[in-house]
């Protein structure tokens, strides 16, 4: 019976998290929708400073922007369903291709700086752990606050500048070649590494702490294994959960670097978007970038619960 | 019979302390604040250095030895101190119109600095009145706000920002709005968690026995003890918001030129960053120091005001 009751408590819990997710979505895509709206008359604005009410008015029936909005937003949310997201009205190439072109240039460069960031931020984490209140814990946090101080787009240029132009080694535009990504990747990897590092070293100090840790050590084993069989194991979790997370904010979070260094990602195109109030892109990539985060921490919520029952019977 | 025994307790203590010359009284929670901010390096430098830029801006126009608008085109590009051919006259050197860009970077940090300290105040009032409403009713009060928190997150922030300020123009107030939008949810999420634990507290409870109403033990009971948790987070949205604008005008959707802010000047030096680039060097370590004094700072007033959060 006890079984049965904690089945329903998680059968719950999984439910409930998906009305919630489901509200927030469309919440997010008439959010995305009304975005550029905000003015009051896109069709003023797209038709031009002197245009005359007549040329306004054919602009509105044009882009069908003359009808109700709530039927404006149906009829976008509609197709949308079906996968059509509508064209661009800038180059009338259909907005789905303009986003599925797009993603994979902004899907390798999150990719690479997750990894890079990881690389990075673990062993880091680790060693400020262990040797904690040393010059190595205290040079850490300096390389923690510095790396979240840098604005990310002055720190893009700072490498153009030594890497492409005074030392001449590394492409500093394009998206031909995995060594064009270098860059882009340092820059966004640098700025994505000082969370993690101190969560790493945060999680690391409490688990070293804890009375298992006491235990494995006085039983004599090797103090590598317990350090990274025993500890990190255990001190990592929060990180990897964070790691989705980070992953969906980067999708959308990429705009700078990706046009500092000329990559056509996701980023880039919204921005082009954006300055030519193109607003079938505009919406749609807000609302794709949206949604990919709310499944991204959907699905990390639900695989949290999963390993930690503490959560879903809360 | 209760009170007669709590004063004689307090008059036997009273007594022993007269006695005994060693009694030494422990030191009230404000004269450990004091000792704490006393060995706490961080936090004057870094404090020191925010309260130099934050002078500087307010007196700007009693400091800046040049008007910021002001062309010269026959001083184009002069280049600053440390060069050789560097002028007093112009120690930042100038830039492409012959603007001396100490006088620049000084009204920038103006409006830069006037723009993360309204965009996180703004944010922090929002968030704080969310969070704490979530956090003491509960139930469907909370689940509102939580949704409220969720849609904002899901949101990509940076893309909503750019398009916010196109439609709406980049004018400061625009930017101090926008901004306050892209960062309340941090105050709303804290606030939130720690005002769930403080309302089952027995200083809660007993106002709400004398029949104080909701408002007044949110305002006058639960705020007091969350104000060192606000004042954490907005300086480090204060930081956050700065390298935010800065990023918004130099991808061109913020301040727009002549009006100077740090990521204007790097926007605008940009062109030039090749043959010049101290025109680009200058406003980012700026930026860069700016953003980890005020770091510093608000991790000092963090192990000042609450030394078990660190780590």
């Amino acid at each position: 019976m006890c079984h049965r009751q904690r089945g329903s408590l998680v059968l719950n819990y999984f439910v409930n998290r998906l009305i919630v997710a489901v509200l927030v979505a469309v919440t997010v895509s008439v959010f995305a929708f009304s975005l550029l709206r905000l003015s009051g008359d896109l069709a003023a604005e797209l038709a031009g400073d002197d245009a005359t009410p007549a040329e306004i008015a054919e602009t509105a029936r044009a882009y069908g922007l003359d009808r109700p909005f709530h039927i404006q937003y149906l009829d976008w949310a509609g197709s949308a369903l079906t996968g059509d997201l509508g064209s661009s009205i800038f180059s009338n190439e259909p907005v789905f291709e303009i986003i599925t072109n797009a993603l994979p240039v902004t899907l390798q460069l999150a990719t690479y700086s997750l990894i890079l960031s990881f690389a990075i931020a673990i062993p880091l984490g680790v060693l400020a752990a262990v040797r904690q209140n040393s010059w190595l814990d205290r040079g850490a946090l300096v390389f923690a606050v510095s790396g979240q101080a840098i604005p990310n787009f002055w720190l893009g240029l700072m490498f153009i500048l030594l890497f492409g132009v005074l030392l001449g080694w590394l492409p500093i535009s394009g998206q031909d070649s995995w060594v064009h990504f270098i860059l882009p990747t340092l820059t966004v990897g640098l700025s994505a590494m000082p969370v993690k590092m101190r969560l790493t070293r945060a999680g690391m100090i409490e688990v070293l702490q804890s009375d298992f840790i006491r235990t494995a050590r006085a039983k004599g084993l090797d103090p590598n294994i317990v350090l990274f069989k025993h500890a990190l194991r255990n001190a990592i979790l929060p990180v990897v959960s964070v790691t989705m997370v980070t992953f969906g904010r980067l999708l959308g979070g990429t705009v700078v670097v990706e046009s500092i260094f000329a990559l056509n990602g996701i980023g880039y195109e919204a921005l082009q978007a954006i300055t030519r109030q193109d607003f079938p892109v505009v919406q749609s990539i807000v609302a794709f970038v949206a949604f990919v985060y709310i499944g991204l921490t959907l699905l990390s919520d639900l695989i949290n619960a999963q390993l930690d029952p503490r959560i879903r019977l809360s | 019979m209760a009170s007669d025994l709590s004063s004689t307790a307090a008059s036997a203590a009273k007594a022993a302390s007269d006695v005994d010359p060693f009694h030494v009284e422990p030191p009230t929670p404000w004269q450990l604040m004091r000792r704490r901010a006393g060995g706490h390096k961080g936090f004057w430098i870094g404090g020191t250095f925010v309260l130099i830029c934050a002078l500087l801006a307010i007196f700007a126009p009693v400091i800046a030895p040049f008007d910021p608008f002001g062309q010269d085109l026959t001083r184009r590009f002069v280049p600053p101190i440390w060069n050789a051919e560097g002028t007093w006259t112009h120690p930042l050197g100038t830039d492409k119109f012959g603007r001396d860009y100490l006088t620049r970077l000084i009204y920038g940090g103006r409006v830069s600095l006037m723009i993360g300290f309204f965009a996180a105040f703004i944010a922090a009032v929002i968030g704080s009145i969310l969070g704490m409403i979530g956090g003491y009713f509960g139930g469907r009060v909370d689940a509102v706000v939580m949704y409220l928190v969720n849609a904002k997150l899901s949101l990509p922030g940076l893309i909503v920002s750019l398009s916010l300020v196109s439609v709406f123009g980049g004018s400061i107030l625009v930017l101090v709005l926008v901004l306050a939008f892209l960062f309340w949810d941090n105050y709303a999420v804290a606030l939130r968690s720690v005002t769930m634990q403080i309302r089952s507290q027995d200083f809660v409870a007993a106002a709400e026995a004398v029949g104080a109403s909701r408002r007044r033990i949110i305002i006058s009971e639960i705020l007091p003890n969350l104000m060192n948790q606000v004042i954490v987070i907005f300086t480090l949205e204060v930081a956050l918001a700065i390298l935010i604008e800065a990023t918004l005008s130099f991808l061109g959707l913020g301040i727009q030129p002549p009006t100077p802010s740090w990521g204007l000047l790097v926007s605008e030096g940009r062109e030039q960053m090749f043959f010049n680039p101290y025109l680009v060097t200058i406003p980012g370590v700026t930026i860069f120091l700016v953003a980890i004094a005020i770091n510093m700072m608000g991790d000092g007033i963090r192990d000042i005001t609450a030394p078990e959060g660190r780590n």
